[in-house]
């Protein structure tokens, strides 16, 4: 496990915002050269701290119909197969975006993304259901996105100060 | 009929911000580096606490010294964040916004006649309070080479028989200027040895980037019983629509603050005040956020600035940078007009602030890297064509 120096903490904090900004932008903001930027992103993606740089879409603002699903999984562990044997064979699809163990009255979460429901359905009753380990499952489909990755998915406030202040 | 006006009203100038407002407000989509608050809102678990003081129908005044609850964290994190230790039931007072507490504090200092030292630039209202307390302003003009600190000299220099007081506006608006331990030492010698009193105003305390904390000069030897040290909630917390303050000094001096405030105010906002509890309790995180956040955001523009050839020290404090545009050739006023009206770009004359702002402009940076950028690609256009 990485020990978090206080630069990487700080370099996390901006890219978990932005992860678009450039090396001579971070180095710039965070007071240091752009060699020891570069070399703690890539000694942290090494580390697999750091596991990809995506972009935060909001699909309802398109013209492309897309449909989140939360799916909850009840499982019994076979022998010689723990959770994470079990979480593999699942997340290996393709349609799973994230799948967690979860405390609690269920085993795994999973979180689906597709164009249709039929084909959140397909997927739940072809291939989740029919694994020998899966004891039930309970389908929820999500209706609106308030706030996803930590960012307001509403139209932004605008600067309401006065324009010059002392 | 007789004039209904009091002479030193009167006489009092109105602050040199406003005309520059009046401009800026009538151009629209104009891109303002004008402010002095914060960009961030407050802190939601602070607004939500506000709202349930609401709900529960605390409604009515608190004690004119404020909320003792209010009071009590006060005293806890003045002790926690720096080496001060105020009595929270005698030697603490809640006021509607840092700018109260300057006020109370002059008016009960400071005798007709009186002298009060006030470095410039700085904050607009030191010298208009001092003047309706019949005092005697006493500007000193702080210089660029010292990076706008103090200096031992300089406050040497203005002491007469008549002095009283000493404003102490550090971390300063508008230069971002710092003091450090070693400048308030020196400082500290010349208020013991010629009995002056200080009003620290400390409303940028927490907003500092140098290597060390903020240091208040209450904390220096013999400091403590001659300083009226005052700090809010507005610029650390982003409260400043909440008008919240606070006032910290010997029972000496705070109970005749407090008899001002008494009859001008009775007490500072109720909801304001258990909201802010909330902010003193568990805020210590957002404050260090919008820290980091201010810090990266003052490195930008440094960096612009010197892209640019454009002269400004590093200032370690506040929300704004405080760059020389004297090769220009043009005064403050022309240098920040003419920016307005060819790029829209609205900064703040350093007159603004005393006449020694000449050559100089503010720019706040209480704004989002995206903004500052697009203003910085305006100024940058602008000076390329001068």
């Amino acid at each position: 496990m990485m020990e978090l120096t206080e630069l990487r903490r700080l370099i996390l904090g901006v890219i978990e915002k932005n992860s678009r900004i450039d090396v001579h932008e971070l180095a710039v903001i965070l007071g240091v050269t752009e060699v020891e930027v570069a070399n703690e992103l890539a000694e942290m993606e090494k580390e697999k701290v750091i596991c990809g740089y995506h972009t935060l879409i909001n699909w309802d603002n398109t013209s492309d119909e897309r449909v989140t699903a939360m799916i909850e999984v009840q499982v019994t562990p076979q022998r010689g197969e723990g959770f994470d044997k079990l979480a593999e064979r699942i997340y290996n699809f393709s349609e799973v975006k994230n799948i967690y163990l979860m405390s609690g009255g269920y085993d795994f979460l999973i979180l689906l993304e597709e164009k249709t429901m039929r084909a959140v359905s397909q997927f739940v009753s072809e291939k989740l259901s029919t694994l020998e380990a899966v004891r039930a499952t309970a389908t929820h489909f999500v209706l609106k996105k308030y706030k996803d990755h930590g960012t307001i998915l509403a139209e932004e406030h605008e600067d309401e100060r006065m324009v010059i202040t002392p | 009929m007789r004039n209904p006006l009091s002479n030193v009203v009167q006489e009092m100038k109105p602050s040199g911000i406003r005309k520059f407002f009046d401009i800026v407000s009538e151009m629209k989509d104009a891109i303002s580096l004008g402010v002095g608050e914060p960009d961030f809102e407050t802190p939601w678990h602070v607004r939500e606490e506000g709202i349930y003081s609401l709900e529960k129908g605390r409604t009515f005044y608190t004690s004119n010294s404020g909320l003792k609850e209010l009071k009590i964290e006060i005293a806890k994190y003045l002790a926690r964040r720096f080496e001060l230790k105020y009595d929270y039931s005698r030697e603490v007072m809640v006021t509607v916004g840092g700018s109260e507490a300057i006020d109370l504090a002059i008016r009960a200092m400071v005798n007709p006649g009186e002298e009060v030292l006030i470095p410039m630039p700085s904050y607009v209202s030191y010298l208009p309070c001092v003047q309706l307390a019949y005092g005697v302003p006493v500007v000193i003009n702080l210089k660029a080479e010292n990076e706008f600190r103090l200096t031992k000299e300089e406050l040497l220099e203005h002491i007469t028989d008549k002095t009283k007081l000493l404003i102490l506006p550090f971390p300063n608006n508008p230069t971002g200027a710092i003091l450090r331990r070693e400048d308030l030492e020196e400082i500290a010698k010349v208020c013991v040895e010629k009995d002056i009193f200080v009003v620290s105003d400390e409303i940028y305390a927490e907003l500092t980037y140098y290597k060390e904390r903020h240091v208040s000069i209450a904390e220096m030897p013999g400091m403590r019983e001659r300083t009226v040290l005052i700090n809010g909630f507005s610029k650390a917390y982003a409260m400043t629509g909440w008008r919240l303050g606070y006032a910290c000094a010997p029972e000496q001096i705070l109970s005749q603050m407090v008899k001002i405030h008494q009859f001008a105010i009775m007490c500072a906002p109720t909801t304001s005040q258990y909201a802010a509890v909330d902010a003193l309790k568990n805020g210590d995180d957002d404050v260090r956020n919008m820290t980091q956040s201010y810090n990266q955001r003052r490195r930008f523009l440094l960096n612009e600035f010197k892209d640019m050839g454009i002269d400004c020290f590093e200032p370690y404090g506040a929300f704004y940078v405080f760059p020389s545009i004297k090769k220009f050739g043009m005064t403050s006023d022309e240098f920040a007009t003419k920016l307005l009206e060819a790029e829209k770009v609205a900064v703040v004359p350093g007159t603004a602030f005393g006449q020694c702002g000449e050559g100089f402009v503010r720019i706040s940076y209480a704004y989002s890297i995206e903004r500052l950028k697009l203003a910085m690609s305006k100024l940058r256009h602008f000076i390329s064509n001068l």
